[in-house]
């Protein structure tokens, strides 16, 4: 069986395996899923978290943008489990006992303002939009990979599957399908890793692995790696070369801004007791680990193994020859991968070798001239198609290949389609009902939400086909304007008497400032050459706009506080909410408010 | 009156474990992973030092661990202080 079909068989067997789950589900019993998460064991929702919140960010990108740039990446590994610890500390016991179901209406009820809630709710919009977007370039390289096709085409097939997918809509509801999809998405991602790590180091962890030995020469690993990587003139891997600050500022960005999105602190409004909402979040973060400790392991011996495939005879040898790239079936991946436009390589001598270094180093200009090299002929190598290639880089076994398929499209999937949802509800029934035409009837709701969501996809497939950034770039954005804006007017809504005023001059501060800075830097609305600055040479300082979700939750902080200062202080009764949400006690299920 | 100055005991201590908590929240992650790596740069651990090891590894442990002492901790706070569910 060729590789084609037994990919689009791993895909259909898992999709069918939703599926089939979805329509059990519902047939088992009623309401008693997700809807109030009642008699959810913390351990299960754990598990339906992690697979909401790993998405195409972290399983088909992170691992690439670590294999590239090794050290100064590990803000990725730091920053999205660190803000658990936020979300469990400072947040989901709180909104837990306040009981009630969506982030826009915890800040409503405690701000007191039906202002506060709508600027809420556009917080929301544009931080998952643009997560839509990291989504959606994801989505593109996985289809554009599996149906062997080029990039674009890629993404509009996926855009369309997205849609339909979401607008079927129930199977996200359902908790036991995205256990399903997080187990295959687990496996798809440690499987392959476990087999990596133990061909290179004889280590079956790959969090292990990665501080072993590397077998075939006897050296550590990431000392091997460090060797090899610098002999071709790049960056040494374990060494800090990034601006510290911004390195302190984008891990910070992104661990308020894992506390601030919403779809993953709406899980823990369900939990059947506060006490329940603290264990839960810790038991997503052992699932979400599972991944994040694999995927260092997955970025530094991926970079070995290309790295070694390009030099077949060691980095002071000859480099690979275009004949054995065509022939070898070791290189087959490069074939594949070249469909997608997403990998290139150029034989700019005319030697019939590939040279793969970095042209931009001094002593590496030296030795290209001695040798007669022209420049780097590994002229393209898109980091997001990294994890998906790394089986096939490794020569392991095509049912391995065939469900790395599947997982990248359970996680860009569920969380696209999870995305859409949420911002569908937002428009339709925060935006539309709450706020603009209260009468309006239920089918008129109902379209509303299905017209935000065919409109959310088109702009994000439309800025996924030029994407301000490698896809967990892109949802970092995502993630610095959650922090900057949600994050804070969460935590002043629990820890401070803020009052309403401050709340919602804080959360435009943040968005507005944080917004404007993203887009000075990656385009107007993301829509590529409007910029003035680039993340190469930010306008302040070192601070790219990735890490700017930090800065503009201090603005959104110091606004608050000034503006709350100079205002009347808050009413008796949201005093009395403050005080009650603080303690555990009394604490109601969960119940909306409609 | 009794039950306000219990919650209000309740909730110091509850600060006084967030603020603890993310003190080693910060330390392992921003401290021993970044900003005092080079200070740790002497301790080897398999082909590169502590403090690669933290970034990568070490800080993900610790905030799990962290995470499930805060919820243990809690729990035991709740029941002292009379404010739990049940």
């Amino acid at each position: 069986m060729d590789q084609f079909t037994l990919n689009l068989l791993f895909v259909g067997a898992s999709f069918a395996l939703y599926i089939g789950i979805a329509i059990w589900a519902r047939a088992g019993s009623t309401s008693e899923f997700y809807a109030a998460g009642r008699g959810v064991h913390p351990v299960t929702n754990g598990m339906a978290t992690a697979a909401d919140w790993m998405s195409a960010a972290s399983f088909i990108s992170m691992a690439g943008l670590i294999a590239f740039t090794g050290y100064d990446n590990s803000s990725f590994l730091m920053g999205w489990t660190g803000g658990y610890v936020l979300l469990a500390l400072l947040l989901a016991p709180y909104l837990r006992k306040f009981g009630k179901f969506t982030v826009s209406e915890f800040i409503g009820d405690r701000f007191y303002s039906s202002t506060a809630r709508l600027v809420a709710v556009i917080c929301l919009i544009v931080a998952s939009t643009t997560y839509v977007i990291g989504q959606m370039t994801g989505v593109g390289v996985a289809f554009g990979r599996f149906l062997e096709v080029d990039n674009t085409t890629g993404l509009l097939i996926g855009a369309c599957v997205v849609f339909a997918y979401a607008v079927f809509g129930g199977m996200k509801g359902v908790t036991y399908t995205q256990v399903a999809q997080y187990v295959v998405l687990i496996l798809a991602y440690t499987i392959p890793a476990i087999f990596i790590s133990l061909q290179l180091t004889g280590n079956p962890i790959p969090g292990l692995g990665l501080f072993g030995d590397h077998a075939a020469s006897g050296e550590p690993l990431l000392a091997k790696l460090d060797q090899i990587v610098t002999e071709l003139g790049f960056n040494e891997y374990t060494a800090h070369h990034a601006d510290t600050l911004n390195m302190v500022l984008f891990t910070l960005s992104l661990m308020i801004g894992t506390a601030g999105l919403p779809h993953v602190i709406m899980r823990f409004f369900t939990v059947p007791k506060v006490s329940d909402a603290r264990w839960s979040a810790g038991w997503t973060l052992v699932f979400i680990a599972l991944l994040y400790l694999t995927a260092p392991a997955v970025g530094a011996m991926a970079r070995l193994n290309i790295t070694e495939l390009m030099w077949p005879e060691g980095t002071s040898g000859q480099a690979v020859s275009v004949e054995q790239i065509e022939s070898d079936p070791a290189y087959d991946w490069m074939a594949t991968w070249q469909k997608t436009g997403l990998l290139g390589w150029e034989d700019k001598n005319g030697d019939g070798r590939i040279q793969y270094y970095n042209d931009g180093n001094a002593e590496m200009q030296d030795r290209a001239a001695e040798a007669g090299w022209e420049g780097n002929e590994l002229t393209n190598f898109n980091r997001d198609i990294l994890v998906l290639a790394n089986p096939e880089i490794a020569n392991l076994p095509g049912w391995v290949i065939g469900l790395v398929a599947a997982g990248g499209l359970a996680a860009a999937l569920s969380t696209a389609a999870g995305l859409l949802l949420a911002i569908s509800s937002a428009v339709s029934h925060d935006l539309v009902k709450g706020r603009f035409a209260p009468n309006i009837s239920e089918k008129g709701e109902l379209m509303s939400a299905r017209i935000a969501m065919a409109a959310a996809i088109v702009v994000a497939s439309y800025l996924g086909l030029n994407p301000p950034g490698f896809a967990a770039q892109t949802v970092a954005l995502a993630f610095g304007l959650a922090g900057a804006s949600i994050f804070p007017a969460l935590m002043m809504g629990i820890f401070t008497k803020v009052n309403n005023k401050g709340a919602v001059a804080g959360m435009l501060a943040g968005l507005i400032v944080t917004l404007i800075y993203i887009f000075l830097h990656k385009g107007w609305f993301f829509i590529p050459d409007t910029n003035s600055f680039s993340d190469a040479d930010p306008l302040l300082g070192t601070i790219k706009s990735t890490s700017f979700g930090a800065i503009g939750a201090m603005i959104n902080f110091a606004v608050a506080f000034m503006v709350s200062k100079s205002s009347d202080p808050i009413p008796e009764e949201i005093n009395e909410l403050v005080e009650s949400v603080r303690v555990p006690k009394g604490a109601a299920a969960a119940a909306a408010d409609h | 009156m009794s039950e306000e100055s219990s919650n209000n005991a309740y909730w110091k201590a509850n600060l006084r474990l967030i603020i603890g908590s993310l003190v080693i929240w910060a330390l392992v992650s921003f401290g021993f992973g970044i900003l005092l790596r080079p200070a740790l740069s002497g301790i080897a651990v398999g082909g590169s030092d502590l403090g690669f090891w933290f970034a990568q590894q070490g800080s993900i442990l610790v905030f799990l661990g962290l995470i499930f002492f805060y919820a243990w901790r809690m729990n035991k706070l709740d029941a002292e202080h009379g404010v739990g569910e049940d």
